[in-house]
């Protein structure tokens, strides 16, 4: 078979980060495993147009890419400290790989190492976009706001640490894996929270990294099929999916859910949103993800007709708030309170949460501005200045701008 | 693979040695650990270290060799002790520092050792 550039790209584009994550899994060595396959590619590309493509490409690639990693230590360029990847070069454990059919999926233990509680907290979920999927610094560095230069430096002292003090490629034993995947759960989640329904994730960077968080959580949710939580994550990006094609009216302004016109949702992706939510409660360890999967399916089922149901919600968002503690929760609540027993209550909420911890959270901001509309049109003006000045997407920005000049 | 695990220990912790009501829980505390460290055939060396009080410093300064009284660090919590443990990765160490006596203000730091050929 004749092994265009194309063909290449392909295997690339299909292969890569499986490639990584095996080669990773074995020599404990992230940064030097994708060197190692990017010379392999770069060997394929000059080798493969001349002789053809090879029967096996995936183990025709290990095998180069695994011969530079020897290469690597002998001359050194791989420093000692990476004492475990030798260990895995003496087991060869990756030739019997190479000629066997398959080679196994190591990317949840490599997403499992990229939320490691050992690793900075504000490298893992911009590590595991970069490790499991492949996005480059530049493009998650715009999405962090942050300069490429210091993402690039942010992941490379990651990747270090993972090899210099030896963090280990196992998916954790079943006493600690809760806990640690609340991590990949977190780091998945902190990707596509920047672009949910909340904000408008019209900036095309952000846009890239909920469809690469939605993607990371399905992968997640297709390696630990088991796990309510991994499900529960899934659905509730499914759900917000669903809905996307509405959160955008004709001129491309955002539009609140509440605006929203549910027949431009996806009933089909809601329908499945929803059977996936079900399943995963029937394991009965319901958490947070869980909740804010139902929350969102809450509020889907306007595309069926129904009326929100803001009791219901309200109760969800009590106990995420119960299991996080996190301001959005309690704004969140306040909102769907607001709903249900009128503004009043809401505004109460509001009133009762402390300062300190919502003073820097531009939902908080946003709803109060709603909330005061009618009350108080001048302090309503004021927390949209306020909400403005703490938004960083620019469609969000344009709808806050748009309701601050419609005030009475 | 080896780690130290570095004992930070704040003034209460040093007081504790001496005082003839905490001592006796103080010292058996750690030699548990320490016995539980040899009985898991991981421990490869360490040593408990004495006050701050009784630390000197060693330094150049303009090719001038200083020696000055006091610990490195001027900070309310110092280096108690450590530990060096062969384990095979960062979990397992981790475990095991997780493991040493809870005692309040204590901070165990792990750190990878640097292969020694």
């Amino acid at each position: 078979m004749p092994a265009t550039g194309e063909t290449i790209a392909r295997i690339a584009r299909e292969s890569t980060r499986r490639l990584v994550a095996f080669l990773a899994a074995r020599s404990g060595d992230l940064a030097a495993s994708e060197d190692a396959l990017a010379d392999a590619f770069a060997v394929a590309l000059e080798t493969w147009p001349l002789e053809g493509l090879p029967a096996r490409p995936e183990a025709w690639l290990l095998t180069v890419a695994r011969r530079r990693l020897i290469d690597g230590h002998r001359h050194g360029e791989v420093r000692e400290e990476a004492a475990p990847a030798l260990r895995w070069l003496a087991e060869n454990a990756l030739a019997e790989a190479a000629e066997s059919e398959t080679f196994p999926d190591e990317r949840l233990k490599l997403m499992f190492v990229c939320a490691h509680p050992a690793i900075d907290p504000a490298a893992r979920t911009p590590l595991m976009l970069q490790a499991v999927l492949g996005l480059d610094a530049a493009t998650i560095a715009e999405a962090f706001l942050v300069k490429p230069a210091a993402m690039g430096q942010r992941l490379s002292r990651a990747k270090a640490k993972i090899r210099d003090a030896a963090i280990p490629f196992e998916v954790p034993a079943s006493m600690r894996l809760p806990e640690r995947l609340d991590a990949v759960l977190q780091a998945i989640y902190a990707a596509y929270g920047l672009s949910r329904d909340e904000v408008a994730g019209a900036d095309p960077g952000r846009r890239e990294l909920s469809l690469a968080a939605f993607e990371l959580a399905g992968l997640l949710h297709r390696l630990l099929p088991e796990e309510p939580e991994a499900a529960g994550l899934l659905a509730l990006m499914m759900h917000c999916e669903a809905r996307r094609p509405g959160r955008q009216d004709a001129e491309g302004n955002y539009l609140p859910l509440s605006e929203q016109d549910p027949s431009r949702w996806s009933r089909e992706g809601i329908w499945q949103a929803d059977r996936l939510l079900a399943r995963a409660a029937e394991a009965r360890r319901l958490g947070r993800f869980q909740l804010e999967a139902a929350i969102q399916s809450c509020h889907s089922r306007r595309a069926h007709g129904g009326e929100t149901d803001w009791a219901a919600i309200t109760t969800f968002y009590e106990a995420l708030c119960r299991q996080t503690r996190a301001a959005g929760a309690w704004v969140a609540r306040a909102a769907a309170l607001a709903q249900w027993r009128g503004v009043e209550e809401g505004l109460r909420a509001l009133d009762e949460l402390p300062l300190p911890v919502v003073a820097d959270y531009q939902a908080y901001w946003a709803l109060r501005a709603h909330l005061l509309r009618q009350r108080d049109p001048e302090a309503a003006a004021e927390a949209y200045r306020q909400a403005m000045h703490l938004c960083r997407d620019a469609a969000m920005r344009e709808f806050l701008h748009r309701r601050l000049a419609e005030l009475p | 693979m080896n780690y130290s695990l570095l004992v930070h220990e704040p003034p209460e912790g040093f007081a504790a040695r001496t005082d003839p009501e905490l001592q006796k829980a103080y010292w058996e505390g750690t030699m548990r650990y320490l016995q539980a460290l040899r009985e898991a055939g991981i421990f490869r060396g360490g040593a408990g270290l004495q006050a701050p009080s009784s630390a000197t410093t060693v330094r150049y300064r303009d090719d001038k060799l200083q020696v000055q009284d006091g610990p490195y660090a001027d900070t309310k919590d110092q280096l108690g002790g450590f530990f060096i443990i062969e384990v095979p990765n960062l979990d397992v160490a981790l475990e095991w520092a997780g493991r040493f006596p809870r005692r309040p203000g204590v901070v165990v730091e792990v750190r990878p050792n640097l292969p020694q050929d």
